[in-house]
């Protein structure tokens, strides 16, 4: 079973009169335990692709599978407790709760979701732990470090025990070696868990630490 | 602790200015009703002693208690209307009065004199004459039982007998007196005015029925020279009464509106700033529920703890100015204040429920 399919994807977003095609004929499937790069220019339709496969948006034609569930037709609402349950994300601007703790913003989904517990928090300072963010478990994120607090996105993206995470560029705000470090730690984080992902990224450097790279050309997939 | 009790308690700095703005409006609002509690009530506790459902004014008095006068026949019409089963005369003066031993007009005391003929809930049966049971408010004034007052132009000297609560007529402390003690006074006082014996100002009438029927059978029995009203028409046509009622009632529901306005301008601001995050929320899978619970918690925490300090500023000024101004602090009023708080409260933080429906998951991701 794959993580992700897309089969004959397209998304066109009204604009005016005519209509901007982002993606056309996309064909994509993720396996299993496999982190796949996407790489492409500017407006390429790279976030398009990652908000599809994430249950975010749905598209104009075509399929989506994530994890053997056909998604294609599901309504906003059962989208959300879909990628409450199964997906992972990690955004760009990392987009933490800034007055609550590392651990806090691990668990402050589950909260909301109404799914408070002691397995949530047991889980919570598991993923902290492995995390190396043990010691920091009680300080606010707006006082963590930028690695720290990349780390402790990536420990709320793994809170729900995700069937596929999603990386939108997670390296474009770093400098190389940073960037390095990062794309080091997910692809470390992913493989021990054996966990599908993918990786969107404007830098060819990173693609180096994944299975596979996909680049994306004006809405248009080629391996 | 949530994620909403959490940020009030992490970044108090950022609900400081609209908590004050709600503390200072809850003290606003707390005045108003006690101002309007206490001119309403200080007017009308004279009539909200009596039990009886319908008063009886003469025709020609329009409903004004100082121009009726109901004579002893009219008071036999009233008497034998179908479903009355009793009547009692009413009879009042604003004078002033001294009490024995003081001079100089500093001393003078505002009364409100009420005849009467029959005991209430409030009201003890009527004293014997020349004795009075005085309305606790004239305690301020160095009245106690067994004082002796000096009332009106003729002197007249009535003996305190024991005191009533919450009784005053217009803001007069009430003297309650039999009814020939009143005729006397008002005799001496108001010679022009001077009422025969046997007539008083108002009747009040128990009886079977309606209020409303009975008012009906009465004035149709003194062949329209009477002018009956409901006990609650009675107080609330009271001199100012209404108006009172009218322009505090406004002031209120202002007062409410601009915290309605704030509250909802607050949650709006807080809403454009946490569009991001809220974003990012819902890509998780948080829905607006959530996100809208978050928000009203804090409102209803904010105009909560606002409400608290705005009782104590209240409080404090209540102490600072007893005496002075004709606050009352009703436990019901500041209940039906903190309520209609709150709600105004939540009710603004749902003014941005629309942004927030409206903010895109897929935007997390750009
Ligand atoms: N909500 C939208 N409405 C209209 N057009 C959109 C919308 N979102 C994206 N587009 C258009 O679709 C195309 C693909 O956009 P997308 O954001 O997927 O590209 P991207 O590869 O992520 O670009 P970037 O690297 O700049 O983030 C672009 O031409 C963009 O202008
Ligand atoms: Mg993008």
């Amino acid at each position: 079973m794959s993580a992700l399919a897309l089969r004959d994807v397209r998304k066109v977003y009204p604009s005016g009169d005519t209509e901007i095609v982002a993606l056309d004929h996309a064909e994509l499937t993720v396996d299993d335990t496999e982190l796949v790069a996407l790489i492409g220019p500017s407006g390429s339709g790279k976030s398009t692709l990652l908000s599809i496969a994430g249950g975010l948006l749905t598209p104009s034609e075509g399929s989506v599978t994530v994890a053997g569930e056909d998604i294609t037709a599901y309504s906003p609402k059962r989208l959300a407790s879909f990628r409450r349950d199964h997906v992972g994300f990690v955004f760009q601007s990392l987009n933490l709760v800034p007055f609550l703790t590392a651990f806090e913003n691990l668990t402050v989904v589950p909260e909301l979701t109404g799914r408070r517990g002691a397995a949530t928090r047991k889980r919570a300072d598991d993923l902290l732990e492995e995390l190396g963010l043990a010691a920091r478990r009680n300080v606010r994120s707006t006082d963590l470090s930028g690695g720290e607090r990349q780390r402790v996105a990536i420990g709320r993206a793994l809170m729900n025990e995700p069937c596929l995470v999603l990386f939108d560029e997670p390296t474009s705000a770093l400098d190389t070696e940073r960037g390095e470090q990062v794309m080091g730690l997910i692809r470390r984080e992913m493989t021990e868990r054996g966990l599908a992902g993918v990786v969107v990224t404007h830098d060819r450097r990173m693609t180096g630490f994944c299975d596979r790279t996909v680049e994306i050309t004006d809405g248009h997939l080629a391996a | 602790m949530s994620v909403a009790t959490r940020e009030l308690r992490r970044r108090p700095g950022r609900f400081a200015f609209v908590g004050i703005a709600l503390a200072l409006l809850s003290t606003l609002l707390l005045l108003l009703g006690g101002l309007l509690d206490g001119l309403v009530l200080g007017s009308t506790g004279a009539f909200r002693a009596q039990d009886a459902p319908v008063f009886v004014y003469s025709a020609d008095a329009q409903d004004s208690f100082l121009r009726s006068r109901i004579t002893p026949a009219e008071r036999d019409q009233i008497a034998a209307a179908p479903g009355v089963t009793g009547t009692a005369g009413l009879g009042l003066t604003l004078d002033a009065g001294r009490l024995e031993g003081t001079t100089g007009t500093d001393n003078l005391l505002d009364l409100a004199v009420m005849g009467y003929e029959q005991g209430t809930n409030v009201l003890p049966a009527p004293p014997g004459p020349g004795e009075a049971y005085a309305d606790a408010a004239l305690q301020d004034d160095g009245v106690t039982e067994g004082s002796t007052i000096l009332v009106g132009l003729g002197e007249i000297p009535v003996r305190v007998v024991g005191f009533v609560d919450d009784t005053s007529y217009l803001l007069q402390p009430a003297l309650w007196v039999d009814l020939d003690t009143w005729r006397q006074v008002q005799t001496a006082s108001r010679p022009d005015a001077a009422v025969a014996d046997g007539v008083v100002q108002v009747v009040l009438v128990d009886g079977t029925g309606t209020p409303e029927s009975l008012v009906t059978a009465v004035d149709d029995a003194t062949g329209g020279a009477t002018s009956s009203l409901t006990r609650d028409e009675a107080i609330f046509s009271l001199p100012g009464t209404a108006e009172q009622n009218a322009t505090f009632t406004a002031l209120i529901g202002t007062t409410i509106f601009v915290v309605g306005l704030i509250t909802s301008l607050f949650f709006i601001l807080l809403t454009v700033e946490r569009r991001s995050l809220y974003a990012a929320m819902k890509a998780l899978g948080v829905g607006t529920g959530a996100l809208v619970r978050w928000s009203m918690l804090q409102a209803l925490l904010v105009a909560g703890t606002a409400f608290v300090l705005g009782g104590l500023v209240t409080l404090g000024l209540a102490q600072a100015l007893a005496g002075q101004i004709p606050l009352l602090l009703e436990p019901t009023r500041a209940v039906v204040t903190f309520v209609l708080l709150l709600a105004t409260a939540a009710i603004g933080s749902l003014i941005p429920l629309r942004r927030i429906i409206r903010i895109d998951p897929a935007s997390a991701i750009s």
